[in-house]
């Protein structure tokens, strides 16, 4: 690949090197003597549970953090990182998890932060242009952000970093938001993109994905690196086992597919419609029965209908036609568990009172409900100091584990689970599958989508695919969905 | 919990003290009589029992009324700045209805006038709210123009409809003794409003934290997506609830104003206490105990500015500018804090 820019001698084949670097956040030691060595044209894989020092060690590297102590090299030059404009001046990208695109902007407008001077929108636009077609990247410049799916908007970040000049991308679990082919589109311009040149820091949770791309794997676990080694002398059975440091193999651990006993009919939808605010049909005719103790699969890219269709079923969104019969007490776990399951200021109290809040009446039985909550954050491995905890002090999972917890302690009839495991390391997404399995085995019908259909077909005991707003059920197995999925008989 | 809390309180004491210290050195330096300016501040809030109960009090309780208004408002994420509007309202309502019962006993004729205010205040917010969840127009825009409105329907009414019937003076004729709130304390002006002001912070502290209605109101600021998800709560139910309630406490600033003060409706009744509103209940961190006592302090501020001008010649809108800085000291800070803490 061509870069533009000021011409750069090799000057070692070692990216980047971080040495022995520590960092504490107050209480917390995030990172103990880490080190990481990524080679030059290589994808270097960066593994490891929440909270192992991940993104934290990444964000040392591009600038973001200050360490404690180690030190920064790029191109094996001692570097002094003061801000992730350094990083940048130094030939890094980074893309994060949560994207940093201002939506109501357009593609251009966003690759065009942090220039200087006259800013010339159409040359920017062009150049973009021009870029997307050389690394295959397609995004249309003018296009406003909040119009694109979350592939494209992913895009739009590396193009932002590739606009920079950047050599070395650091991607924070690019595939969290992505369907299947749009991870495999990812992956294959990572191939790409690293036979000309480039470099690829990968940060992710999926063991699998890291063996099948990654030239070197690292290993962080409780803030130091464990291990360091190419892919090709690792199998997953050995990245559990650092991973989690347990003897257990924790994907045993994750349940599978039992023998249901199908109990009666809970909920069902009769020829239902979804109509959105713009008038657009989300939902065609949908017709779906969910039966006592059975787990139903649900998959579908993003602006199938699927999220549509959850919240029909999930009560949260009344059918446009059609009717739904739906039971009186529905658990739901929202995938956007920030916005639409916890209020992060309150604190777990509240948040548990938050259940049936639309309905009660008189006074808050607060020191019951603490009480309550407390046996739930027992009964759920929730870590956090008191029930009087601030929502955002908890970790992604112990958040996650805590409104499970709440939405299934009540053994609701039907339980409506969104991609109830996005983001969370293999511990706790073993913690919350095992939980949804175990409320199908107590009598609930289980509705679960996930964006991964491999983390639905050990569980699904039927599976249902929305294409374009029709819902089909097709059989148990993973062409079948697949091809569902995107619309092939 | 409680030492973070206490630290935010510390610091809004400081934050007051530097402000009023810096100001006071910017009189200095414009070459005014700062020692006397300061003590013309000191005597006019609190030199006397005049100052305490005929100045200050006065002046804090339609604060209070409109500062717990807007406080409510905003724990709900309910942007509502018209206080202004809804209490010329409810005085309005009050002066009419209370002229309408002067014959009746004190007993009937005086709640009477008073819910009147409560009332039309509510209406006057519930057509922002109104706008709001029927057309999705912004509450900041609507209940400001609608402030306007009000103020020159009172500028109408005193003119036209009920002026006093000698028709000289822009103004409704007097309230009979009937219609007028008590004094609390015998020869001072201090009214028996100030009470029911404090009655209602207190009320309302107790259902924001111990009542279902109150959780749910305080669910909806701070999270209405998860509150509507997680909670099954109705959006525009709570939100209805509190534009109506927040109207309602304006409208009975209003109507305590006139029952209270000036025994009838004028233009100009309300020296802006609906702005003012704002900057009590942001001061307070929309706390409504806390509403008490930084009511209570913009009274005082207001009270002494008015003895500063008339004793040492300073400026008396000095007042609002010292009250536009506390609160964005306070909100600065805040937003400081917020950003290391994360």
């Amino acid at each position: 690949m061509e870069f533009r820019g000021r011409p750069y001698r090799v000057v070692s084949n070692i990216a980047i090197t971080l040495q022995a670097i520590d960092k504490r956040f107050g209480e917390i030691q995030a990172l103990r003597s880490a080190s990481l060595i990524v080679r030059r044209g290589t994808v270097h894989a960066v593994l490891g549970e929440n909270g192992a020092g991940k993104t934290t060690l990444m964000r040392i590297a591009f600038g973001m953090l200050p360490a404690d102590a180690g030190s920064v090299f790029i191109d094996g030059k001692s570097a002094t990182l003061k801000s992730s404009a350094d990083a940048i001046s130094r030939g890094l990208g980074m893309v994060h998890q949560h994207f940093t695109l201002v939506p109501a902007m357009t593609a251009a407008e966003n690759i065009a932060f942090g220039g200087h001077g006259v800013l010339d929108l159409r040359k920017v636009a062009a150049r973009v242009r021009h870029l997307a077609e050389r690394t295959g990247l397609g995004v249309d410049p003018t296009a406003r952000i909040a119009t694109l799916d979350v592939g494209a908007q992913q895009r739009v970040e590396i193009l932002k970093a590739l606009y920079g000049n950047a050599r070395i991308l650091i991607l924070d679990e690019p595939t969290a938001v992505l369907t299947p082919p749009e991870s495999e589109e990812l992956f294959a311009w990572i191939r790409r993109y690293v036979a000309e040149g480039g470099t690829v820091v990968l940060v992710t949770h999926k063991l699998q994905e890291a063996l099948a791309i990654a030239d070197d794997v690292t290993i962080l676990r409780h803030g130091r690196c464990i291990l360091t080694a190419p892919a090709a002398h690792l199998d997953i059975s050995s990245l559990v086992h650092a991973v989690t440091g347990d003897e257990t193999d924790g994907l045993s651990a994750i349940p599978r597919r039992r023998t249901p006993v199908r109990g009666a009919c809970v909920a069902r939808l009769d020829a239902v419609s979804a109509i959105d605010a713009r008038g657009v049909t989300r939902i065609r005719d949908a017709t779906i029965e969910c039966y006592a103790g059975e787990i139903i699969g649900v998959a579908g890219v993003e602006g199938s209908g699927v999220h549509e269709l959850l919240r029909l079923l999930a009560g949260r969104l009344a059918p446009g036609r059609g009717t739904a019969t739906l039971p009186p007490l529905i658990g739901f776990v929202p995938e956007d568990r920030q916005r639409d399951a916890v209020i992060e200021e309150f604190m777990l109290t509240e948040n548990f009172a938050l259940r049936g809040a639309g309905v009660r009446r008189g006074r808050m039985p607060w020191s019951t409900m603490a009480a309550q909550t407390a046996g739930l954050m027992e009964r759920h491995d929730v870590r956090a100091p008191s029930p009087a905890s601030r929502a955002r002090t908890l970790s992604g999972g112990n958040q996650q584990k805590f409104v499970v917890g709440r939405e299934l302690d009540e053994h609701p009839a039907l339980v409506v689970a969104e991609n109830p495991v996005r983001g969370l390391d293999i511990r706790a997404t073993a913690h919350v599958l095992r939980e949804l399995a175990a409320s199908a085995d107590a009598g609930s019908a289980v509705v679960f989508y996930s964006a991964d259909i491999d983390e639905l077909l050990p569980l699904a005991d039927r599976m249902v695919v929305v294409f374009a707003g029709s819902v089909r059920e097709v059989p148990v197995e993973r062409s079948a969905v697949a091809n569902a999925l995107v619309g092939a008989a | 919990m409680t030492a973070r809390v206490d630290a935010r309180w510390a610091i809004t004491a400081v934050t007051v003290v530097v402000i009023v210290a810096a100001v006071l050195g910017l009189l200095i330096v414009g070459g005014y009589d700062a020692p006397r300016a300061l003590a013309a501040l000191w005597n006019g809030a609190f030199g006397s029992s005049y100052a305490v109960f005929s100045a200050t009090m006065v002046r804090a309780t339609p604060l209070l009324f409109v500062g717990l208004a807007v406080g409510l408002a905003f724990r709900a994420g309910v942007l509502n700045i018209g206080a202004e509007g809804q209490l010329l309202a409810g005085a309005t309502a009050a002066a009419a209805v209370g002229l309408a019962v002067s014959g009746f006993p004190r007993l009937v004729a005086l709640p009477l006038a008073l819910g009147a205010g409560a009332i039309a205040g509510g209406a006057w917010a519930g057509i922002a709210g109104w706008l709001k969840l029927r057309f999705g127009v912004l509450e900041v825009i609507s209940t400001l123009m609608l402030n306007f409105i009000a103020a020159y329907l009172v500028s109408w009414l005193v003119r036209g409809p009920m002026q006093e019937p000698t028709r000289v003076y822009p103004q409704t004729a007097e309230l009979a003794p009937s219609v007028h709130l008590p004094a609390l304390i015998d020869g001072h002006r201090v009214h028996f409003g100030l009470m029911l002001a404090v009655a209602l912070a207190i009320a309302a502290w107790w259902v924001l934290t111990h009542t279902a209605v109150g959780f749910r109101v305080r669910a909806v600021g701070a999270g209405a997506s998860a509150a509507q998800s997680a909670g099954g709560i109705v959006l525009s139910r709570t939100t209805a609830l509190v534009f109506l309630a927040s109207g309602a406490l304006a409208g009975l600033g209003g109507a305590s104003e006139v029952t209270g003060v000036t025994f009838a409706l004028y233009e100009g009744i309300s020296p802006g206490y609906g702005y003012s509103a704002i900057a009590v209940a942001l001061l307070a961190r929309l706390h409504p105990l806390a509403i008490i006592m930084s009511a209570l302090l913009f009274g005082a501020l207001e009270a002494g500015a008015a003895a500063m001008q008339r004793d040492a010649n300073v400026p008396s809108v000095l007042a609002s500018v010292v009250e536009a800085l506390l609160v964005l000291g306070v909100l600065a800070f805040d937003h400081a804090r917020g950003r290391r803490g994360r």
